[in-house]
């Protein structure tokens, strides 16, 4: 899928191209320093558990874009990494009586499994073919997981109070528990960060554009697209094993197509292919939903107009619309 | 359980109702991306729309079933030309994905909109009396209506097939869909042409909405639950291919009909597995080419 | 010896005021909480008609006693879904200082919400959920189940059929956790009362076309084929089991869980016949029709059902309640309603359990043929009434840790 990011930035001298590379780091850490003070104070402002539900979505869309901002691919089928994970670790909680950190790790190496087997499937395709075959391997996890016992069908695992972490930091603290979110998302995001910025990130991003020209110079194509996908997995296992240790149950709503149609949304409001994007669109989703709780259908009706208006006039989303504006200042 | 053959026959030609059914609603998703290449994820909603135009129909016009077959197709298709002219004509530049974005986004909306509006528990439609009663087969009893879906279904699918596939008509459709500006320089109104196919495709979706609501409930989320079989169908068949859809439509209904049977907790998931499988030999489907 | 006395006055006077302090409500405000299904499978069921009936009682309750707090009703829509349930539940109790939740349909939901009022000791009386594990296994001193459970319905039913003719089963469940214990629960109660479960089959929740199930249960034969399923899917294969003749071809259709909202959504010409149990029916006394013809008035001319009159008695008791030990400590208050037997104004002589469980009378209905029926919502005539002592799970069989 090509995006419409940078068009910008002329091919002649070098040194132009370096300045770009230099601006868009400067504007990178500007945003992470922003980011990070804002989430590390906010708890005193705003509601902690709506802020690490935001936290485990803006991870999860991050892990998303990897895939479709960088991959250039487009699944349709996300949920069942997310929710997966969260089913794991909250069985691993409740069954396995792991600490917190133990059970996000189970649910993040489900994840990550279900990710390589689901990638060797599905990466042979592209395009809408991609996107169909993971929503067909979404729907049989989604299936699976309805009937399987050890989830609870219907009623989702509840796991009871929060444990204590590594055993001895008891996550039962709103503050506690807030701050290892904020902890998780942060190593998640930094992660993705590097991986878009190391000569791996360069070569995805190059055979994203242009394949045949890449599989050309030599790279094997889909043993990147393949690594891309299973990072993404398990990046997405991590933010949906997080979530069920913070709201302490897993359910069905994890695995439903409906959440992968969620993070596309997210990812599109808040930018694809953009380095905040996916937070942003995170927060913005997120509280939407919360503030329009309230009002039942009404969310679905918001979700659907603003995916509507986002595709046909806001196509770069947010981040990206800043993006651009903030470029056009640069080069005026 | 023991195979009986009586019963395996009844569970047989329910599969064959089913498949009839499920090739009429994929009808018009075959056509809209055979043709048009655009991915209609709102034709659940479609779907839905039809089954409550009949209702209404019949509840404030007092327009039974027969006018209702006439009608809902026509508002459907107005709908249809709404959505293209205003929304989906922007998008052809760009990726396919973004169209089904579009459209994903509008289904959340109509559904959204009717399920505020009318609940959950849905609104009961009438059989039409010529079609009530049944035959006693021997090893089932058959709804007349039942028998009515198998018959009007195929009708209606070879029908649209002939149409696309064998006619003047669906000729230029096709040459329009695979290059647009030469035939344009022919001199046949492409983008009309493109309108109208969209036209007819989401007026596909309302029929089927119609021959639905006397036997499922109308209610706001019929459409949600089969949308993702419908897509199954659809890619399995092949997805530029119209004969691909409605052999698969039979064929799944078939095939599901013998899950049913023999296994029935996997009678959802069959289809999804069966589209994994085809995804990975045989991409463009059974029936499609690329 | 009077300056003595003075202190000991003055040391009373401050342990009396300090006692009373603690007893008081906070903010002199009590807040109620209805979260429901606000928009899809079961908003017919509780949704904003759950709503309206918790702001009848309100009303009807500052109207009679003139408490001296303030009370306020909030909506929530928790869309079905366990998570968004929860959460709302959550920010309702931090920050919202909401004390106590009410109706909740979807057991999951349910028993989320449940584990969360427990942690923060507040309180939910749940009319809408099913699931009897509320008051078994999860079972918990701040939870009461107000209306009906799995095991009411199972045994109201199957016992009840039996003794009436309906000898020999067969079951279609939804193959879920909810469809699987209804099932069990009245399998076992059938088969207890004498009779045989000839089959069944599991359908994955949210099928549309039941046509190939209803065929193997009419080739069972049996007398009674058993709807262990809910919402959309008891009304589809209610519509088409009359479509394929079942009823008339002699088999009776049994629903294990259906609402008088879902009749209506079929239909009399094709739910005709169906026999289910329920707590409640606006049409049984002078009283139900006084307040059932209160509520339709208010709610668009439907009919309530047993889960919204519930939600109507419940915030009734929970205020008395609270006025009476003057104090909005859930555990506490709940503990207060079971203190002794109430005559419910809508569902008649009630007590509450050890474990929370809600012990009423149940009923035996069938819906009328469109011929019996007079008008709209005159749905049912009344098979059999099941008293309260056997219409729930007897005390010690539900594994609730609280019950000794």
């Amino acid at each position: 899928m090509q995006t419409e990011a940078k068009q910008a930035a002329p091919a002649e001298a070098p040194t132009l191209a370096s300045r770009d590379e230099l601006w868009e780091a400067r504007y990178h850490r500007v945003g992470f320093v922003v980011l990070f003070a804002i989430l590390a104070a906010a708890p005193a402002a705003v509601y902690p558990v709506f802020l690490m539900k935001a936290l485990c979505f803006a991870l999860f869309a991050c892990a998303f874009n990897l895939l479709i901002g960088y991959g250039g691919l487009l699944s349709f089928g996300h949920a069942m990494f997310l929710g997966m994970a969260g089913y794991l670790s909250a069985h691993a909680t409740k069954v396995w009586g792991l600490t917190p950190e133990l059970a996000i790790l189970t649910g993040t190496a489900t994840a990550t499994a279900l990710g390589l087997v689901s990638g060797i499937i599905a990466i042979r395709r592209q395009g809408i073919y991609f996107a169909m075959i993971t929503l067909a391997l979404a729907q049989m996890v989604y299936f699976f997981c309805l009937q399987a016992p050890f989830t609870g069908g219907e009623d989702g695992i509840q796991t009871g109070p929060r444990g204590k972490l590594f055993g001895l930091i008891p996550l039962s603290e709103p503050m506690a528990m807030y701050y290892t979110v904020l902890v998780i998302f942060a190593a998640g995001f930094f992660l993705i960060h590097r991986i878009v910025h190391s000569p791996f990130g360069q070569v995805l991003k190059a055979i994203r554009d242009n394949e045949p020209r890449a599989v050309s110079l030599g790279y094997r194509a889909e043993r990147y697209k393949l690594a891309a996908f299973i990072m993404s997995a398990a990046l997405s296992g991590l933010a949906g094993a997080t979530k069920a240790i913070v709201f302490q149950q897993a359910s069905l709503t994890d695995v439903h197509w409906g959440m992968s149609g969620e993070v596309v949304l997210m990812t599109l409001v808040g930018g694809l292919g953009t380095v905040f994007g996916p937070v942003v669109g995170a927060f913005v989703l997120v509280a939407m939903e919360s503030y329009l709780a309230e009002l039942g259908a009404w969310v679905t009706i918001t979700q659907g107009a603003i995916f509507v208006l986002c595709v046909l006039l806001f196509r770069r989303g947010i981040v990206g619309e800043l993006e651009a504006w903030l470029r056009r200042r640069r080069n005026r | 359980m023991g195979i009986s053959v009586p019963a395996l026959m009844g569970q047989l030609l329910i599969g064959l109702i089913n498949g009839s059914f499920y090739a009429l609603l994929s009808l018009g998703l075959a056509v809209i991306f055979g043709l048009l290449n655009i991915i209609n994820f709102t034709h659940g909603a479609q779907y839905m729309l039809g089954a409550f135009v009949a209702y209404f129909l019949l509840q404030k016009a007092g327009l039974g079933y027969w006018w209702a077959l006439l009608l809902v197709p026509l508002v459907l298709a107005v709908f249809g030309v709404l959505i293209e002219r205003l929304m989906l004509k922007h998008l052809y530049k760009l990726d396919h994905l973004y169209g089904l974005l579009l459209t994903f986004g509008l289904a959340l909306i109509v559904e959204g909109v009717f399920t505020n509006q009318f609940g959950s528990a849905g609104l009961p439609y009438s059989m039409p009396e010529k079609l009530t009663g049944g035959y006693n087969l021997g090893f089932m009893f058959l709804p007349t209506y039942r028998a009515w879906v198998i018959v009007a279904s195929l009708a209606i699918c070879l029908g649209t097939w002939f149409v696309i596939e064998r006619t003047k008509l669906g000729s230029y459709l096709r040459a329009a869909t695979e290059n647009p500006p030469l035939v344009q320089a022919f001199g046949v109104n492409v983008p009309r042409m493109i309108t109208l196919t969209y036209g007819f495709g989401v007026a596909l979706a309302g029929l089927a909405g119609v021959f639905a609501a006397p036997i499922y409930q109308v209610s706001p989320q019929m459409g949600s639950s089969l949308i993702i079989v419908v897509f199954a169908v659809v890619v399995i068949g092949g997805m530029g291919s119209i004969m691909g859809s409605i052999v698969t439509g039979f064929a799944l209904g078939i095939i599901e009909g013998l899950t049913k049977y023999f296994y029935p907790e996997a009678s959802s998931t069959v289809i999804f597995v069966i589209m994994a499988i085809v995804l990975m030999v045989r991409p463009q489907g059974l029936f499609g080419q690329r | 010896m009077r300056f003595k006395l003075k202190h000991l006055a003055a040391a009373a006077a401050l342990a009396f005021a300090a006692g009373t302090a603690q007893a008081q409500i906070s903010g002199n405000l009590v807040k109620i909480g209805v979260l429901s299904d606000m928009s899809s499978l079961y908003a017919d069921i509780g949704g904003p008609g759950s709503l309206s009936a918790a702001k009848m009682a309100v009303e009807d309750f500052e109207k009679a006693h003139h408490p001296k707090f303030k009370i306020e009703v909030v909506g929530g829509d928790h869309l079905n879904k366990p998570d968004v349930g929860s959460q709302i539940a959550r920010k309702w109790y931090d920050e919202e200082g909401v004390d106590v939740i009410v109706d909740t349909p979807n057991s999951g939901v349910a028993l989320a919400v449940s584990q969360i009022t427990k942690e923060k000791n507040k309180a939910f009386i749940g009319s809408g959920p099913g699931s009897s594990d509320l008051t078994g296994t999860k079972c918990s001193p701040n939870t009461i189940h107000w209306v009906y459970d799995t095991w009411m319905l199972a045994n109201g039913t199957g016992t009840a059929l039996v003794k009436h003719g309906g000898t020999s089963w067969f079951f279609i469940t939804a193959d879920y956790a909810f469809g699987h214990a209804l099932e069990r629960d009245t399998a076992n109660a059938v088969k207890k009362a004498g009779g045989q479960v000839l089959g069944d089959v599991k359908v994955p929740l949210n099928t549309q076309d039941f046509s190939s199930f209803l065929l193997q249960a009419q080739a069972s034969k049996a007398k009674i084929i058993g709807l262990a399923n809910a919402g959309g899917d008891t009304i589809n294969s209610i519509k088409q089991a009359s479509e394929f003749g079942i009823v008339k071809g002699g088999q009776n259709l049994a629903g294990l869980l259906v609402f008088i909202s879902d009749i209506h959504g079929i239909g009399l010409e094709k739910a005709q016949g169906l026999i289910l149990t329920a707590n409640f029916y606006w049409d049984m006394n002078d009283k139900t029709r006084a307040w059932s013809k209160r509520w339709s008035a208010l709610n668009n001319n439907k009919m309530p059902t047993m889960v919204q009159a519930g939600v109507y008695t419940s915030v009734l008791e929970y205020l008395a309640a609270v006025s009476a030990i003057d104090s909005d400590d859930g555990g506490k208050v709940i503990a207060q309603m079971k203190k002794k037997p109430f005559v419910d104004p809508l569902f008649g002589k009630s007590y509450v359990r050890e474990d929370g469980r809600n012990v009423h009378d149940a009923y035996l209905f069938q819906v009328k043929t469109p011929a019996e029926s007079k008008g709209p919502y005159d749905y049912y005539k009344l098979l059999a009434t099941i008293p309260a002592e056997e219409a729930f799970r007897p005390l010690k069989d539900g594994g609730c840790p609280l019950v000794k």
